[in-house]
């Protein structure tokens, strides 16, 4: 994680972070996830959903398990869960 | 929270589907369209409260935002063109222990809906309304609306709209709204945070939540889905408390968001069994 | 608490006894909207209601009276509104919706000379054919015409034992003679008062059909919050309740709605048969020009002519077998009712030319004096 300035209790504090999981089906290539992720985690794939769209993928290992994808996306197409603290940064663009 | 919950067990489900009639999925919305994500805010707030699904009803009218009830999976009712508000009250006043949400959309809710929204906030009927403004009546193909920008053009004002749009935070004031929010589905957390707090309170609570229509008023207006986020993203400004009277969304003042209204007043059913049913009381 | 019927003899108008009739029958929910000669219904309600344990609402508009209503049914209430002409037209898209959702309600109009605002405290029967056709789409619809007060009260248990029994709406066609005129009205003790309750469902919640017929046509019909989860839409839909756009799916909810009342008729259609067994002449009638209608053919027969009268108590759905049946014994046929003519359409298409068939009717706003029907009688045209 980049920071302007180390904390003092750095660490001590346990940053959540996040698995992003992404049901590509579902997806119908509006964007707002890979748009709006204040990590930018996201991004959109070159392959193409059986509806035909671009559904994201993730690029880096950085979710914090925010959730706005998941409150954003108008297609119950995407959510995160938290990740193991002992494995940070363990992202997979899981799919069903 | 500073520390991450237990990760043993992954969810492989999306959070929402039991509140989902996932037989019903995919919806009918549009790529891009807003309805989702307000639709989205609406059940995570369901789903915060921790109010069992069973003590929930919701009714809805008629136009895209109106397909919102076929899709929850809760007692849900898809009801007639802006008569929602009036359909939600008989099943409030028949059962006030149930509490009963109102999505539906700006036209349905304030042309034809108009007089039915501003009796049930002056009667504090204890009901969430979760309106979706969109600016346009989208279903139909994106005619004018009271909610319109001036000068906008829709498929009924094609040299653009002569009329100015309502200020719905002012009618719901003016009419006795005791709870009163303005949110964009672009802050889709403070916008579930907003129902949330709504649906645990008791009393008349109304949320504007403006969401883009794409195809049907984004189009005719030069506006992707997108560019109407980044137009929430930069031109809104939050200011809870505003006095409604300021919150007219035009060029000068800008897009003002927040929590404008939150007072404690009898709700109809209260009142009605105090003066009423005085032994049940 | 004070008791829900009031059992004893009465003179009171036939509103008030509308509203004691609802209130026997077990409504707890009435949602309403002034309007002249329907207003005492409401008023009357709105203190009997509370003293039961109900809820009184009076609405902004009839569009939001009728609405509330079938929101309160759909809690498990019993749920009632009462308006007139203009009014009824104004709640004739949410009748709609009440019956696409087979959603049990009963509406009173008492009815009044019209069109449009007409003569608000003059009686007519001229919006008998808007109880059968008043919504668009094709649906059936039960109708019953009250002729006293004692049936204002008799018949809106019936109707509330109707609304339920087959999960329709039901209109109490009254007018504004009936609804106005103070009789005797008899109420009897509480444990002889028959009412009916919808089919409440059985079994597992998950594999409920919200619109799978029952034995009878009728499907079961939960509340909200039973745990059903229920989808109601006005959309035409499937046995799940989901909005479906499809011909086949059309088809299916429309004969199941239209079926259900169709294949009942026996059951429903009530009629009073009045010195008929060796009648020449028939009257038809039904609601307040029933009144007039004995009284002519009492006097017709002291003049020597045949008459009998068939009451139709049932106006919706039209005794059709019963006409039929008439038109095979008598020699002519009189339908008199206070309007241009609507229910006597219907009489002559069921006689299908056997006999001739006339109407004694006018414009509204008064009743038709039996001599009238006795001159009929005596036209050429019904030797």
């Amino acid at each position: 994680m980049k920071y302007w300035r180390v904390p003092l209790d750095a660490d001590a504090v346990d940053v959540t972070r996040g698995i992003v999981h992404i049901l590509e089906d579902r997806c119908k290539g509006c964007g707002y996830c890979i748009e709006f992720c204040p990590r930018e985690v996201l991004e959109f794939s070159r392959t193409f959903n059986a509806k035909g769209y671009h559904p994201p993928r993730v690029r880096n290992d950085d979710c914090l398990n925010c959730h706005y994808c998941e409150l954003i996306c108008p297609e119950f197409a995407i959510f995160s869960s938290a990740s193991s603290p002992s494995s940070p940064g363990l992202t997979t663009g899981a799919t069903e | 929270m500073t520390r991450t919950p237990n990760a043993a067990v992954t969810p492989t489900v999306h959070p929402l589907e039991d509140l989902v009639r996932m037989d019903r999925i995919p919806h009918i919305w549009c790529p891009g369209c807003g309805i989702g994500s307000v639709f989205t805010a609406c059940l995570t707030a369901i789903k915060q409260t921790g109010i069992p699904y069973e003590h929930f009803a919701m009714v809805s009218g008629i136009g895209c935002s109106g397909r919102g009830a076929g899709y929850i999976n809760i007692d849900s009712f898809h009801t007639t063109h802006g008569r929602a508000i009036p359909f939600a009250t008989g099943i409030k006043m028949a059962n006030p222990k149930l509490n009963v949400i109102v999505f539906s959309g700006d036209g349905d809710l304030f042309a034809i809906g108009g007089n039915h929204f501003i009796h049930a906030a002056r009667r504090n009927m204890d009901i969430t309304v979760v309106c979706v403004n969109n600016l346009t009546y989208g279903m139909t193909g994106g005619q004018v609306a009271a909610t319109t920008p001036h000068k906008a053009r829709s498929s009924t004002t094609t040299a653009g709209n002569p009329e100015t749009p309502f200020n719905l935070p002012l009618l719901a004031y003016a009419a006795g709204a005791t709870y009163i929010a303005r949110w964009s589905m672009f802050h889709a957390r403070d916008l579930a945070d907003a129902i949330a707090a709504a649906l645990r309170r008791r009393g008349f609570s109304f949320i504007e939540a403006l969401s883009p229509c794409p195809v049907n008023y984004g189009r005719r207006n030069r506006e992707t889905a997108l560019d109407t986020l980044r137009h929430y993203q930069e031109k809104a400004i939050i200011k809870n408390g505003a006095h409604p009277a300021e919150l007219d969304i035009s060029g000068a003042r800008g897009l003002i968001l927040g929590k404008f209204l939150d007072i404690e007043k009898p709700t109809h059913d209260e009142v009605y069994k105090r003066m009423y049913r005085p032994e049940e009381v | 608490m004070t008791s829900r019927v009031h059992t004893g003899e009465h003179f009171i108008n036939g509103d008030t006894a509308c509203a004691e009739g609802a209130i026997a029958a077990g409504c707890t929910f009435f949602g309403g909207y002034p309007i002249t000669p329907a207003t005492e219904v409401a008023e009357h309600i709105s203190v009997r209601l509370p003293e039961v344990g109900g809820t009184f609402i009076q609405m902004e508009d009839e569009i939001a009276a009728m609405t509330s209503v079938l929101g309160g049914a759909w809690t498990g209430a019993k749920s009632m509104t009462a308006t007139s002409g203009p009014g009824f037209s104004l709640m004739m898209e949410t009748i709609g919706l009440a019956v696409v959702t087979e959603t049990p309600c009963v509406v009173v109009n008492v009815q009044r000379a019209g069109p449009s605002t007409g003569l608000p405290t003059q009686g007519a029967q001229a919006d008998m054919m808007q109880a059968r056709w008043g919504s668009h789409g094709d649906y059936e619809i039960i109708a019953v015409a009250p002729a006293s007060p004692q049936e204002m009260f008799d018949l809106t248990i019936t109707a509330f034992n109707l609304s339920e029994a087959y999960r329709t709406p039901v209109f109490i066609m009254a007018d504004e003679i009936v609804g106005h005129m103070s009789e005797r009205v008899v109420i009897p003790e509480a444990a002889k008062i028959r009412t009916v309750s919808r089919p409440k469902p059985t079994g597992r919640k998950d594999r409920f059909r919200l619109y799978r017929p029952g034995p009878n046509g009728v499907a079961p019909m939960p509340a909200i919050g039973d745990g059903y989860r229920i989808h109601v839409t006005g959309l035409t839909h499937d046995e799940k309740g989901y909005p479906v756009m499809s011909v086949e799916t059309q088809k299916e909810m429309i004969e199941r709605i239209t079926g259900k009342i169709r294949n009942n008729i026996n059951d429903i259609v009530m009629t009073e048969s009045y010195r008929l067994s060796d009648a020449e002449i028939a009257v038809v009638s039904y609601g307040v020009s029933a009144r007039t209608s004995f009284t002519a053919v009492d006097e017709a027969r002291k003049r020597g002519i045949r008459a009998g009268m068939l009451r139709l108590v049932t106006v919706w759905p039209f005794p059709e077998k019963q006409i039929r049946a008439l038109a095979q014994k008598v020699k002519g046929i009189i339908t008199v009712e206070i309007n241009m003519g609507q229910i006597s359409r219907e009489v002559e298409r069921c006689a299908a030319g056997r006999v001739p068939t006339i109407g004694v009717g006018h414009h509204g706003g008064a009743i038709i004096p039996p001599e009238d029907v006795i001159d009929a009688m005596g036209r050429e045209d019904m030797r």
